[in-house]
């Protein structure tokens, strides 16, 4: 199996992005809009000029004395838009990669039925198929997935995402996905890697950045509630924090001074009597929101985000206002120091309500 | 109030019929003066045959150059970001908004034997040719650069991760692309041309035959036989309107894939 290495620097409007980076496998880069996240596609495949190194195996793109163009670097380059070619039909678009497995490729991807029609007369989904099989039709070393689920709807996403892990398994190419949204990112790669103002944060697989956030950040990032608190003191492999509003939470992580709390949506159970367990973090609230998110329900109680099971929020005749409690174990908290990284105050999905009151 | 609304309603709808009949009126009488079978009889006379012949090669000349070496230009304008290029902009665009005669004289300060390059052009038929190309390039290369930026920059990218070198590139993507508005650009050029007077009349005279285009023989023809050059009016008068309907239907070709601003209003 190749591996992509990069290792490369490039100067941005806003900051500098740096990434060193094997890639073997999947690997898939997650971060908010504006972490430069396309410009690392845009500097493997040589369409922006970055310094440093870049090489499938032991053929060099980027090197001392070398910056090989586009064309010259066997990359299969999916763009978010899928920026397919619009004046030719769907077997012009696949052929102008290369002429060998057109047919091939146009049944792999289920569009031969479409070979004569334009772009514009497809649908967001079959043009991401073609823009698929356009770039695998170049024979390419590595595979480059810009925002490969963005582009859809909610009900073209979940089958494509099925189709594109199948895919990528049976390609067994080295791919690099960029993503905004940690799921699909953890769906699709054995390895994430979180980017933010072009510097990677953490690199891992999806269950180390759950259980291990290396930073608030990384936390709120993967979708866990982030809770902003002062340490106050240790006791028996417990420790206690003061939360900014005052409450207390207890943790069996261990940590000193400012930090956040983090607490995964699933760990958080909701309430509507005072469970009387002391292992129990509890906060009262009013619930805030109610969402359906397929078979579970996300409930905002105060600056929580619960992640329930429908029956139970049904039993619970969970609406907006009713009053609950929330309820996680100090087992299943996470206390990451706050220090330095306080200007990167994660946005979603937890920590604002908190400063709000 | 009400009242005062009609009144105001009504002058303004004055207006506007004043204004329509102004610009029509002139293109209407040119082929209200002479019937129709005159009007063809005229148009076989020698000095309408020598001067379509000079127009129409000199056009053909002068357009195949402007887009030969305008292409290039509008392209490099398009696809470069440099220090001076607004300026470098604002120079091409400059022929547009020069008068004529200004324009005649600059092309004689730069091509007569006393001028910069001291050649023997000026009075020739390549005078006409550089000086419809003069006038006309402009347009051309300006639509041509509007034409290239509206190129989406992702699909030329595409193309390269492709495997397709900058050549190829060029000539299977962005040249497609670009051409509705390139040959937009090209009608306003051609229709552009075909009526250049001033800076032919001073550059390369009015000699019948050689130098002496359809507008030139206008010129001359309306003091002597004025039927004939009102022929040759309504035989511009149809192939500017010709041009016109051609850059309406190209404008509106791919309404989907915009490549360039709309200079005139959309027919439909």
């Amino acid at each position: 199996m190749a591996t992509l290495s990069a290792d490369f620097e490039l100067p941005l409007r806003s900051f500098d992005l740096r990434l060193a980076l094997e890639v073997e496998r999947t690997v898939a880069l997650v971060g908010p809009s504006g972490a430069g996240k396309s410009s690392v596609l845009r500097a493997i495949a040589g369409l922006v000029r970055a310094k440093g190194r870049i090489a499938l195996d032991d053929e060099v793109w980027l090197g001392p004395g070398i910056d090989r163009s586009p064309d010259e670097r066997r990359v299969g380059l999916v763009f978010q838009e899928y920026a397919l070619f619009p004046h030719l039909s769907v077997r012009g678009n696949v052929a102008y990669g290369g002429k060998a497995r057109v047919d091939e490729l146009l049944e792999r991807f289920r569009v031969a039925h479409l070979t004569d029609a334009r772009p514009r007369e497809l649908s967001g989904g079959e043009r991401q198929r073609v823009a698929l099989a356009r770039a695998l039709a170049r024979d390419p070393g590595v595979l480059l997935l810009d925002e490969p689920l963005a582009a859809l709807d909610a009900h073209t996403k979940a089958a494509v995402r099925g189709e594109l892990q199948e895919l990528l398994a049976e390609l067994g190419l080295p791919t690099l996905i960029v993503t905004h949204d940690y799921e699909d990112a953890a769906a699709l790669a054995e390895t994430v890697g979180v980017l933010v103002d072009g510097e990677l944060r953490q690199l891992g697989t999806p269950r180390e950045l759950v259980s291990q956030p290396a930073d608030p950040f990384v936390a709120s990032f993967t979708g866990a509630n982030l809770l902003h608190g002062a340490v106050e003191l240790h006791d028996d492999g417990v420790t206690r924090v003061r939360l900014a509003s005052g409450e207390l939470v207890y943790s069996t992580d261990r940590a000193d001074g400012e930090v956040g709390v983090v607490v995964y949506p699933w760990d958080v159970s909701i309430g509507r009597v005072h469970a009387d367990d002391s292992a129990m973090n509890l906060l009262r609230g009013e619930v805030a929101s109610v969402a359906h998110v397929g078979n579970r329900v996300r409930v905002r109680v105060g600056p929580l985000t619960a992640e329930v099971t429908e029956t139970s929020a049904e039993r619970l005749d969970l609406t907006v206002g009713t009053r609950v409690y929330a309820s996680f174990k100090a087992t299943g908290t996470r206390l990451v120091p706050l220090g330095g990284s306080e200007r990167i105050r994660p946005q979603q999905p937890a920590s604002s309500a908190l400063s709000g009151r | 109030m009400r009242r005062r609304g009609l009144i105001v309603g009504g002058l303004a709808a004055v207006a506007a019929a004043v204004a329509l009949a102004f610009l029509v009126l002139p293109v209407a009488a040119i082929f209200l003066r002479v019937p129709p079978g005159g009007l063809l009889h005229q148009l076989s006379s020698g000095v309408v045959t020598d001067a379509l012949v000079v127009s129409a090669k000199t056009s053909v000349i002068a357009q195949a150059l402007v887009l030969l070496f305008g292409t290039p230009l509008a392209y490099f304008l398009a696809s470069r970001r440099f220090r001076g290029r607004a300026f470098v902009i604002t120079l091409v665009e400059l022929p547009l908004v020069l008068p004529p005669a200004v324009a005649g004289l600059g092309l004689l300060a730069a091509f007569s034997r006393a001028g910069l390059l001291g050649t023997s052009i000026p009075f020739t038929q390549t005078a006409v040719v550089l000086a419809v190309a003069f006038v006309s390039s402009p347009l051309y290369v300006r639509q041509g650069i509007a034409a290239f930026e509206a190129v989406d920059p992702d699909v030329v990218a595409a193309s390269r991760t492709l495997g397709a070198g900058p050549t190829k590139t060029f000539f299977r993507v962005v040249l497609p692309l670009a051409r509705s508005g390139l040959a937009a650009g090209e009608a306003l050029a051609f229709a552009r041309g075909l009526g250049e007077f001033g800076a032919t009349i001073m550059f390369a005279g009015s000699l019948q035959g050689v130098t002496q285009t359809l507008p030139l023989a206008i010129y001359e023809q309306f003091a002597v036989n004025l039927d004939t050059a009102i022929a040759m009016g309504a035989l511009l008068v149809v192939v500017s309107a010709a041009l016109l309907a051609f850059l309406k239907v190209v404008l509106t070709w791919q309404p989907s894939r915009r490549t360039s601003s709309f200079l005139f209003a959309r027919s439909t």
